[in-house]
């Protein structure tokens, strides 16, 4: 069974397979770029999402904020309580989707983060609301196919692609399960571990992608310790689209005065870092 | 809900317990998981490590421990007859010697290189770090910076053993940011590292794992109950954080229907203080996800976890064993609480009457034995397990009672 014929519409239409029809029409690679939703608030959050497809980001991962993302390094979960910390919740989410839905209609925004607080929040409801809001997709980090039943098969049904990671861990036995529901594109972390910490070496990004090409037609975006404009070219060179995340969040971090608040200048220091990425990215294939 | 011909079936063959269990983790862990699993399964099937394990239960961990009349206890309450299961008295003090020895067994074979722990009171670190050193692997225990201040003597202990404690300065710094913790490091290290997990929960083969490592304490107490009284206990009783000892103590008897029983949770400074005041996951949370499985939660109205409170560091787990959250939502075991206060009281009469020192975790479970023998019948057989040991507890109980050591 090939990927897109469990997919439906989900894989064939909307923003994303969009997106990447018309990166590959001009022939580049995308950059897919991770802010937490409400972070460090909610206004200054609102902002940097409605600056980022200016500044060159092609695909954008919200996180929905978590109180324990086991998964992530200290950069993102920072970033989580940050959030929390000035009210975000998943209500507050939807709306900075909402918002940024009524000025751009075509950059995809893919909500990343843990089961908890949509199984809180009720699976069907959520959907609604989300496809409400105008979310693409979501990436769940702690629920693998084993689990699909939950949220990944409803979501497809609602239309909403249901992205999942594949790592080094992932084997050929595995792939084909890790491929079965996924729609969207497929996420390589490219290395075992968590988010924020050391990057892969192009050589095995390249031979992790020829393998997941093997199982899929999706776009594969490579992601996980890529900081740097060099480093996202780099991977634009070998993947569909590099994935940065604990660069940005870190980059909100610096930009925070002693009491955590927002020191002038924070978005567009912020936004023309995802510049510098997004350069790298177009040039890499130039 | 229909109820099952046996409550000692489960979980089923993807790790639920009804909707509880599961396995919920990333995909880096999916295939070492599915690995734990395999390797247990046949471990299980193997008369060798049965052998093998039973061997160090008996040499090293002191087992089978006694199943003792309290007698100045049963006379001072007045109606049931209490017995203690003294799992105390196992080697480091506590009933979770009995899961480590199986888990460093199962690494081994294996063949892994690597021990990682999370620890909240430090028994389960120490337990880890105890097999750590006598089967020579390497060891790291992560523990929240605020549980190794008021756990002192747990973590000298690990050090002394050979174990690397690692403080966690992460979230709320206490038990579930221990364990948030030691999956970023599993995660990491996935190919040489096994993860001893330390109570019933997380992703599903633990459950299963530690529940059917720690049944020997149940096992026990029905032969030593036979050969005492020449039936079965009447009641059991045991505190639940995670609830590692009380499936430990109830599991055996699941299918008795004469059997009743209690586990009692953590209700800190009352349970109607509101969330940020117990540790009582089940009686004042509800289900939700967290690492790796569904089960009770403390959390908030968004699905944020909420840190406990509970004067026991090893009860302060904002979620609970899945087969727990299971067997009260089918009704065979009641789920109760104790506060500090009621707990602080059961901790110094056991002193007083039986000599004994209990953990503050176990004089949760003896705080419902107050309450609830004195309207029993003289011919009703209670069982309470004494889990560990008090003696690490002495700092906490005596900042509490004012004293100053």
């Amino acid at each position: 069974m090939s990927a897109q014929s469990t997919n439906g519409r989900a894989i064939t239409e909307g923003r994303i397979a969009r997106r990447f029809q018309a990166l590959r029409a001009e022939g580049r690679a995308g950059l897919v770029t991770f802010i937490t939703a409400g972070d460090p608030d909610a206004g200054t959050c609102q902002a940097l999402l409605n600056g980022l497809p200016g500044a060159g980001a092609d695909l954008i991962e919200l996180g929905l904020p978590f109180t324990d993302p086991m998964a992530d390094g200290p950069a993102i979960q920072a970033s989580s309580l940050r959030a929390l910390h000035a009210g975000a919740s998943t209500k507050r989410t939807l709306e900075l989707v909402r918002n940024f839905r009524r000025g751009d209609a075509d950059t995809p925004i893919i909500l990343m983060g843990y089961y908890n607080p949509i199984y809180s929040y009720g699976v069907d409801r959520f959907l609604a609301d989300a496809v409400e809001a105008g979310v693409d997709g979501l990436i769940i980090v702690d629920l693998p196919p084993e689990e699909d039943e939950e949220l990944c098969l409803p979501a497809l049904k609602a239309g909403v692609n249901f992205i999942r990671l594949a790592t080094p861990t992932t084997d050929d036995k595995r792939l084909p399960a890790v491929m079965a529901n996924t729609s969207g594109f497929v996420y390589y972390v490219s290395i075992a571990g968590i988010t924020g910490t050391a990057s892969a070496a192009s050589s095995d990004i390249g031979a992790a992608v020829a393998r997941l090409k093997r199982h899929t037609d999706l776009p594969v975006a490579v992601g996980f310790g890529i900081k740097t404009a060099e480093q996202a070219a780099s991977v634009a060179r070998l993947a569909d689209a590099a994935v940065v995340g604990s660069a940005i969040v870190t980059r909100i971090a610096d930009s925070l005065d002693a009491a955590g608040k927002p020191k002038a200048g924070l978005v567009e220091d912020v936004l023309g870092f995802v510049a510098g990425l997004a350069q790298g990215v177009r040039a890499a294939r130039g | 809900m229909t109820r099952p011909n046996t409550y000692r079936s489960g979980p089923d063959d993807r790790g639920h317990f009804g909707i509880y269990g599961g396995r919920f983790v990333a995909e880096t862990l999916m295939p070492l998981i599915l690995e734990v699993e395999r390797a247990y399964n046949e471990a299980r099937n193997d008369p060798a490590f049965e052998a093998e394990m039973r061997g160090h239960l008996k040499q090293y961990v002191g087992r089978p421990n006694p199943l003792y009349y309290a007698e100045r206890l049963t006379e001072k309450l007045g109606g049931a007859r209490i017995y203690f299961k003294r799992e105390e008295l196992n080697h480091t003090g506590a009933h979770k010697i009995n899961n480590c020895i199986g888990q460093i067994l199962l690494a081994r074979r294996m063949g892994k290189k690597r021990i990682i722990a999370e620890t909240g009171a430090g028994q389960h670190g120490v337990a880890t770090a105890t097999v750590c050193a006598l089967f020579d692997m390497p060891c790291v225990v992560y523990m929240g910076e605020t549980d190794i201040a008021r756990q002192q003597p747990n973590v000298f202990r690990m050090k002394l053993l050979g174990a690397e404690v690692r403080s966690v300065t992460s979230g709320a710094k206490t038990l579930k940011d221990a364990m948030n913790e030691a999956l970023r490091d599993w995660v990491t290290n996935v190919a040489d590292t096994y993860y001893l997990i330390g109570t019933a929960a997380g992703p599903h083969p633990y459950p299963t794992i530690v529940r059917d490592f720690q049944s020997v304490i149940g096992e026990e107490v029905w032969t030593q109950m036979m050969e005492l009284e020449g039936r079965l206990p009447d009641s059991l009783v045991a505190c639940v954080g995670g609830g590692s000892n009380a499936i430990g103590l109830f599991h055996p008897f699941l299918d008795e229907p004469t059997v009743r029983m209690v586990g009692v949770e953590a209700a800190g400074r009352g349970i109607d203080k509101g969330p940020l005041d117990h540790a009582a996951s089940i009686t004042g949370g509800r289900p939700g996800v967290l690492h790796g499985n569904r089960t009770y939660l403390l959390q908030d109205e968004d699905g944020q976890i909420i840190e406990g409170h509970s004067i026991s560091a090893g009860l302060d787990y904002p979620g609970v064993g899945p087969e727990h959250a299971w067997l009260n939502d089918i009704g065979r075991i009641e789920y109760v609480s104790a506060t500090d206060d009621e707990t602080l009281e059961a901790f110094q009469l056991c002193a007083r009457t039986e000599g004994i020192i209990p953990a503050l975790e176990s004089a949760h479970a003896l705080a419902e034995v107050v309450k609830r023998a004195p309207t029993l019948p003289k011919d009703h057989l209670m069982v309470l397990c004494l889990s560990g040991r008090g003696d690490k507890d002495i700092f906490s109980v005596a900042k509490h009672l004012g004293v100053e050591l």
